[in-house]
């Protein structure tokens, strides 16, 4: 189908383009920008005036809860939440019911993608069978089954001689490895950022070091192996600094944010509100600030949402036996533009955060408008209000800290390869 | 969702669940409402008609026989009708929610609810759920959750240090133990806090001291001799047992050696400085026999104490 988007600002910065302009789809991929192409015949004509057109957004942690979860959610609801959040790729990590450590699990989950057809699935491996630390998966067979990536999941790291040849094995044939930083020993029993409100609270805490520790470990192997690290959800000043002189050292690291991290932080627990129960923790106001300036400065390379629909069963009890999680599929585009406008960061920042550098992350298709590429869009207007609440969520899961609250930025029009999969 | 749940809108205390934030006027007329109620204890008939009618269900998810006992002698005091759930035999070890634990019981008409349970934050989970389903007339008591709070403990040490003292300006207090886990020490520390104690020190080993708990308004001695100088109170907080697994504490030996209240550390602290304990004592753990009998004890006067306060917290909850 031929597409015509007209008036829209564009923003791409992979091709460094910010300007007000036309773009036009045929055949699922972009024909041209500025100019029609020859003999051109919209057949549909989106009026983006007002509107920024950007690459839809590429969410490298977003959990479908397929298999094994269903009751949480499913692939359906949650790729609909995807696309009414402009999402057109996600990650999903490994860590479903059974695990993804199986090529033939890796397939059915990318063939009932592609079926339902509202976003791309990245699916990241298991680093280990079962996720249990012992035996390594057949990383080649995954990967040609169509995982991207291998991860632990949230799953505590397994032990360091593990690690260390998990991180061989998968250099040997350039496989990308994900890891969280989290010492499962200085985390065990904890819920909450090990501070003040932790304290007053009376709720057993995860100290940074929890996050420090693992990252000098995960550090010294890549020191040792060579082979590259994608670090996922910093939480902590510590924790970005560490990345920051490890990526001057010339590491070959790079690190995500939970973007609920760069807005929210432990005192937002308030009267142990369980819907702020998160992994890794909400941590301290320095920690926050040093998140939202690590990802101005690059330190950062991405934001995600970090999406976990968690069922309400699962938050309506007490803060230390609530499961952790937010739905975040649709608020990522609105809490980075909350980002971009607190700290005066140019939009092509934001979509370069959540498009452009997550989708050089994965190795996938690169998430920019140049013509030949995939028309994968996202459609937005940058300032539109409105209140998070249960029934404007698309995603099964209803529990995120940000109910009731209003935000900005809301996703008209989603394109996958040219096909309108969500207009408002 | 974010505002004080314990106060209702004329500033009246709708339920008890933490003395963090609770106005000094509030705890003061607790304290003023309990002493009355000392002397009904006396009295050969021990009943006042407060809260005659009412439904006070004690709902226990942790084991305690003498915190709920107290409750429910101070229940039945005032003339209110007491309902003891013992939930580990009830629907909860069948998997019942929270929750749904406390609509059952507000479909059986409970007034107030004296909860204890494991969990920092579960009282306020119930105030909050009470709240939203529109049920204002049902009041919460928190009788301790998880390391956060014990209100009517914290109420009943500062009935315990006004009664003994008087003021509270001059005075310095030395809270030894657990702090780390300890309901107890939390309360007491934002009473004192709120009463504008002087000084608050809080003593104990590193590994039991919570994350900057000078945050709360306290001093920190790891040196029992030195945090006990010229104290007018001293608080000894039980040990337990499982402190000793998991690399908190090498043993009950050492333990006691650096931090049991023995009669020479003692003759550190005032000389009229009294010894205050919550219970259950560990003897020769945290607290020498010689001080636990001694004259400068009110370990017993505290249990007293603490029935009419509980009987203040009630009426003034339950009244309209």
């Amino acid at each position: 189908m031929n597409v015509e988007i007209t008036g829209g600002r564009v923003v791409d910065p992979a091709q460094d383009l910010d300007r007000v302009t036309s773009v036009y789809v045929a055949d699922g991929t972009i024909a041209a920008l500025h100019e029609a192409p020859p003999r051109w015949r919209a057949e549909r004509v989106i009026d983006a005036h007002g509107l920024v057109v950007a690459h839809g957004f590429v969410d490298l942690a977003a959990r479908l809860r397929e298999p094994g979860f269903e009751h949480k959610a499913t692939l359906a609801s949650e790729l609909a939440a995807a696309a009414a959040g402009g999402v057109t790729g996600l990650a999903c990590p490994p860590d479903t019911d059974p695990p993804l450590d199986e090529p033939g699990l890796v397939q059915m989950l990318k063939h009932r993608a592609r079926v339902l057809n509202q976003a791309h699935v990245y699916p990241i491996g298991a680093l280990s069978l079962g996720l249990a630390g012992h035996t390594l998966t057949e990383m080649s067979e995954l990967a040609e089954a169509g995982c991207v990536a291998f991860s632990h999941a949230d799953v505590p790291l397994p032990d360091t001689q593990m690690l260390f040849r998990a991180l061989q094995y998968a250099g040997t044939f350039r496989h990308r490895v994900w890891l969280r930083p989290q010492d499962s020993h200085l985390a065990r029993g904890g819920v909450a950022h090990d501070g003040e409100v932790a304290t007053r609270l009376g709720l057993p805490g995860i100290p940074v070091s929890a996050e420090t520790i693992a990252l000098a470990t995960i550090f010294a192997l890549v020191r040792e192996t060579g082979v590259g690290v994608h670090l996922c959800r910093i939480s902590s000043a510590s924790g970005v600094e560490m990345v920051r002189a490890a990526k001057a050292e010339g590491l070959p690291v790079t690190c995500d944010v939970d973007v609920h991290h760069l807005h929210l932080c432990d005192v937002d627990i308030g009267w142990f509100d369980p819907l702020a129960n998160l992994m890794p923790p909400l941590r301290g106001t320095r920690d926050r600030a040093a998140l939202r300036a690590g990802l101005a400065d690059g330190t950062i390379d991405a934001a995600c949402s970090d999406h976990a629909p968690v069922d309400d069963d699962d938050k309506q009890v007490p803060f230390g036996e609530a499961e952790p999680g937010a739905t975040g599929l649709e608020l990522l585009l609105p809490l980075m533009l909350k980002w971009a406008a607190e700290d005066k960061a140019p939009l092509s920042r934001a979509i370069a955060a959540i498009a452009t550098r997550p989708a050089q992350i994965l190795g996938v298709a690169p998430a920019t408008l140049r013509s030949g590429s995939a028309a994968d869009l996202a459609i937005f207007h940058p300032s539109e209000p409105w209140v998070v609440r249960r029934d404007t969520l698309r995603s099964q899961g209803k529990n995120t800290p940000f109910l009731g609250i209003e935000l900005a930025g809301r996703v008209r029009y989603t394109l996958l390869a040219g096909q309108v999969v969500h207009e408002l | 969702m974010p505002r004080n749940p314990q106060l209702d809108r004329d500033g009246g205390l709708r339920h008890l669940i933490t003395l963090e934030g609770l106005p000094a006027e509030v705890i003061t007329r607790v304290l003023d409402t309990a002493e009355p109620f000392v002397s009904v204890a006396e009295r050969e008939v021990k009943k006042v008609p407060l809260l005659r009618g009412k439904a006070v269900f004690n709902l226990f998810f942790e084991n305690s026989t003498r915190t709920r006992t107290t409750f429910e002698i101070a229940a039945k005091r005032l003339s209110a009708d007491v309902i003891n759930l013992n939930i580990g035999a009830s629907s909860t070890a069948k998997g019942e929610t929270l929750l749904d634990t406390i609509d059952n019981l507000c479909a059986m008409n409970a007034d107030i609810f004296v909860v204890r349970h494991s969990q920092s934050g579960a009282p306020h989970l119930i105030a909050s759920h009470l709240d939203a389903t529109g049920r204002s007339h049902v009041h919460v008591v928190n009788a301790g959750d998880g390391r956060h709070s014990h209100p009517t403990q914290g109420l009943l040490d500062l009935y315990t240090i006004r009664h003994y003292k008087r003021d509270f300006g001059g005075l310095v207090v030395a809270v030894v133990g657990d702090i780390l886990h300890s309901r107890v020490a939390r309360s007491l520390i934002h009473g004192l806090t709120t009463m504008r104690a002087a000084e608050v020190r809080v003593i104990a080993p590193r590994t039991l001291l919570p994350t900057r708990v000078e945050a709360l308004g306290v001093r920190v001695a790891s040196d029992m001799r030195e945090g006990l100088r010229d104290c007018d109170v001293v608080v000894m907080l039980r040990l337990q047992s499982e402190r000793m697994k998991g690399a908190l504490l090498p043993s009950a030996g050492e333990y006691f050696k650096q931090y049991g209240l023995t009669q020479d550390k003692l003759a550190l602290a005032k000389p009229d400085a009294i010894v205050m304990h919550p219970g259950p004592m560990n003897r020769g753990v945290e607290i020498d026999s010689a001080v636990a009998d001694g004259a400068r004890s009110v370990i017993l006067p505290q249990v007293t104490f603490g029935i009419a306060v509980r009987m203040a917290v009630l009426s003034m909850i339950a009244s309209p």
